[in-house]
């Protein structure tokens, strides 16, 4: 063969094996009833229970319901109750299903579901604890109606039903619902509007919701959890990857949605006319400064109002998420910023001039000058990297001597537990966020508890605090539920709870063939249309 | 050589057992805890105490170990911490996308360093030999998910020519199967290519000094009868051997490659595991890795006898 003929060969060979590379769009988005959505962080289970991952959450309530549903201002509506009935002292409380409702193996829900579900949920989540302490009996009237007793009065209840935090009170059938708590179900069976392909899971990589074409929607405008939840895309496949490569995709049309694009592609992402650039939700999350409270130095509160009088928000956005001042603000008090309950009510310290030498004149007085402090930093989630760098120089301007421990969020995740002293493997600082819908009130809000050694992690104690989250869960009425939680955050900033960091919101983005996204702190999928 | 092979796959098996003592030792050392993360950010300490009570977690390393290796010697993996999913079809799932990788990549790699390094050594000192070792610097000198990012960017947005992320199955079709891996294999093979090139050249210019090919091109043998039948030949030994040690080198750089590009392939599924501290899974993956890399050896040892008549086994 001649060296011509046979590059024309090899040539012809090349293109007919590979059909022409220079074939554009070939790995896209097939069908415009398909939505592929790339999730915040990799789903590695579903179940929104027994695990408390939001990106867990999110994927669960495609899949199951709640008897009750926030709206957009917390309220919490009928889902998959007809209604309920309760009596005057907020301690019986009757509830009906709606007619009609199916899991997606073809079984009716029944109230005996409803009661297993609701135990199963009760063991993990805060509010299902404080039923569970009242419950006197859990009673099946028939198949679509159940009551609870309880001891003593729980006005929350509808809200403890419908609230979107996790742990969510997600209904399962009655034989799934019997899984131990503290043990992920391996039984992906709703009644939600969407129904979990498990045949084409793909941990890690992909994940698939096809439309349940037996769901009936509710006929009032759908909204977060609650109202109809109309479907109108065949299937939502949610595919994993990495950040930069979501953003790449999302440009290229491979993809449709990204939950949350990398903060430093989003000025490239506003400018691509084919894409939607919006906040994802309006109420955000909150960065903290989490302190140990069982270990010097931060086990004396002079020490920890230091931090608190001297800690610059504005230092730690910009660290975290850039200059662009539209996503972050001042964290001024416990609450989440903007919220109807917010409040700076006692935040004096918080909120006040950054005042190092007071901070300093504390510290000595706490004789902790120069003390040791190990500040555990997860190297591998950018916002809390940024925000442990901001601490550590923080820390050294006060005059610590800071142990930077930087490890991934596995590791961290354990050592937090710990409450051994930081050289037995203990620790001072972390850095986390908590969603500003788990914060606008005390209900979700397990940073805020200041139980002591039942606490979340550092574990403060102050009985101010407690009693304050105890007379919210009492409040009849919207005024009384006011004062209680002006009341919580004077106590948490005298205590001390923890401190913020500042308040931000995360942008989404999606492809403009792509209809009906809404801000909420989870991906709302009903509703959604691509053209 | 049969029993050569034979005898050579027998003693993979007390290979297996150290790197499944060594990898369940050092996982069961390595801080971290799978019911942390299971349990979420908002759990307490008390609900993460419990999930680890019920995975067991508890328990002493030798009954875990014992418990763990009983199970495999059944052939069974183990189940997923997270997912529930038995490990071996967690694998299953994930290892069409690697292999496809791995193999295209190689093939890719092998068909352009080799004649990349027989020039380079035919033309010693001359602008051809320069470019090719410049281009051997680069490819050894920059990260692969750099490379990744350049090549995605190029010829996925601003050509528009290929898709960004993704794999196509082979049973769906050679076309999209192979437009999804050309950018990545391109990518892992950059500094494959750099390694079998270095090594191609400097093989062949040893070779090239050699009498017989002094007394064949004064026999008028021609230049490409001379370096590809005659020296490449001789040359191949250690070169082979390169691309066998190389591959321990593409399994690390799958990893990488699978991330940046979004293949659902086995690198991904251990680094997830890796971060999730998913323990079955890791190691499950580690022991496949290392099975494959105790095969990839074996498969050097014999190439040789078919390069080289005088080795025998």
């Amino acid at each position: 063969m001649k060296r011509r003929a046979f590059l024309q060969t090899a040539s012809a060979t090349g293109l007919a094996l590979t059909g022409g590379l220079a074939l554009p769009h070939i790995a896209r988005a097939q069908g415009s009833k398909v939505l592929r959505f790339v999730p915040q962080a990799n789903l590695s289970s579903l179940d929104a229970v027994a695990g408390t991952q939001y990106v867990v959450r999110n994927a669960a309530v495609m899949i199951w319901e709640t008897l009750y549903g926030v709206n957009a201002r917390f309220e919490p509506k009928p889902q998959m109750c007809e209604g309920h009935e309760v009596d005057a002292a907020f301690k019986t409380w009757t509830f009906k299903l709606r007619p009609g409702l199916k899991f997606h193996d073809g079984e009716p829900v029944l109230a005996k579901d409803c009661i297993a579900s609701i135990k199963r949920w009760a063991v993990r989540d805060t509010m299902g604890q404080m039923i569970a302490a009242r419950l006197d009996a859990a009673e099946v009237i028939d198949d679509r109606t159940f009551r609870l007793k309880l001891k003593s009065p729980f006005p929350k209840m509808l809200f403890a039903l419908g609230k979107s935090a996790s742990p969510t009170c997600l209904i399962m059938p009655e034989r799934i619902a019997r899984t131990d708590p503290f043990k992920l179900v391996s039984e992906y069976v709703g009644s939600g509007p969407f129904k979990f392909n498990k045949a084409e899971w793909v941990p890690g990589a992909k994940a698939v919701f096809e439309k349940n074409p037996d769901y009936q929607p509710r006929s009032e405008p759908g909204e977060w959890l609650s109202g109809g939840k109309k479907v109108m895309l065949d299937r939502v496949e949610w595919v994993v990857m990495d950040p930069a490569t979501a953003g790449a995709a999302l440009q290229n049309g491979e993809v449709d949605w990204v939950e949350t694009p990398l903060t430093d592609l989003v000025p490239l992402l506003k400018q691509n006319a084919k894409i939607k650039v919006d906040i994802g939700d309006s109420y955000g999350n909150i960065g903290t400064f989490r302190m140990n409270h069982l270990q010097p130095p931060f086990n004396d509160v002079r020490v920890r109002r230091a931090i608190m009088m001297t800690l610059d928000q504005a230092e730690y956005m910009q660290a975290a998420m850039g200059d662009d001042t539209n996503i972050w603000k001042h964290q001024g008090g416990f609450f989440t910023y903007g919220a109807p309950f917010y409040t700076e009510a006692g935040a004096e310290l918080l909120n006040g001039k950054r005042d190092f030498e007071g901070a300093r004149k504390l510290i000595a007085e706490a004789g902790a000058t120069g003390a040791k402090v190990t500040l555990l930093v997860t190297s591998d989630v950018p916002l809390t990297k940024a925000m442990g760098d901001v601490s550590q120089a923080l820390l050294t301007k006060l005059g610590f001597n800071v142990d930077y421990v930087a490890a991934d969020w596995g590791t961290v995740g354990a050592r937090r537990a710990k409450k051994d002293p930081p050289s037995q493997g203990g620790w001072n600082v972390f850095h986390t966020w908590h969603a500003g819908a788990d914060c606008v009130n005390p209900a979700s809000y397990t940073a805020l508890d200041a139980g002591g050694d039942k606490a979340w992690f550092g574990w403060p104690s102050s009985q101010k605090v407690q009693d304050g989250i105890a007379s919210w869960y009492a409040a009849p009425d919207a005024a009384a539920e006011k004062k209680a939680i002006d009341n919580i955050n004077i106590a948490s900033c005298e205590n001390v709870t923890y401190v913020p960091t500042g308040f931000f919101q995360i942008y989404q983005a999606w492809r403009n063939n792509v209809s009906g996204v809404v801000k909420a702190p989870f991906p709302v999928f009903w509703g959604v249309q691509k053209a | 050589m049969f029993a050569y092979a034979v005898r050579r796959i027998v003693a993979t098996i007390p290979v297996m057992a150290v790197v499944a003592l060594f990898v369940f030792s050092l996982l069961y050392i390595a801080p971290g805890d799978p019911a942390a993360i299971i349990a979420g950010d908002q759990a307490t300490p008390a609900d993460i105490a419990r999930i680890r009570l019920s995975l067991g977690l508890d328990q002493p390393f030798v009954i875990r170990f014992g418990d763990w290796v009983w199970r495999v010697l059944r052939g069974d993996l183990g189940t997923s911490i997270f997912t529930s999913l038995p490990v071996t079809k967690m694998i299953a799932q994930r290892i069409e996308p690697t292999l496809s990788l791995m193999v295209l990549t190689l093939v890719f790699s092998i068909v352009i360093a080799v004649p990349m390094g027989v020039v380079a050594a035919w033309k010693h000192g001359g602008w051809i030999d320069r470019i090719v070792m410049v281009l051997a610097v680069a490819g050894f000198s920059i990260p692969v998910f750099v490379v990744g990012y350049l090549l995605a960017w190029g010829f996925a947005l601003k050509l528009d020519w290929l898709p960004v992320q993704g794999y196509t199955p082979i049973a769906d079709g050679l076309r999209p199967w192979l437009a999804n891996l050309a950018l990545p294999a391109v990518t892992l093979g950059s500094a494959y290519i750099a390694l079998i090139a270095r090594i191609t050249r400097a093989t062949m210019m040893e070779v090239l000094n050699q009498d017989y090919v002094r007394t064949a091109k004064s026999k008028g043998v021609g230049q490409l009868a001379i370096l590809f039948e005659h020296a490449l030949k001789n040359a191949a030994v250690p070169i082979v051997t390169v691309i066998g040690l190389g591959i321990a080198g593409l399994i690390g750089g799958a990893v990488v490659t699978e991330s940046v590009f979004a293949i659902p392939g086995v690198g991904r599924l251990v680094v997830d595991a890796i971060l999730r501290r998913d323990y079955p899974v890791i190691q499950g993956v580690v022991l496949l890795f290392s099975f494959i890399y105790v095969l990839v050896n074996l498969g050097v040892d014999l190439l040789y006898t078919v390069f080289d008549p005088r080795i025998r086994y």
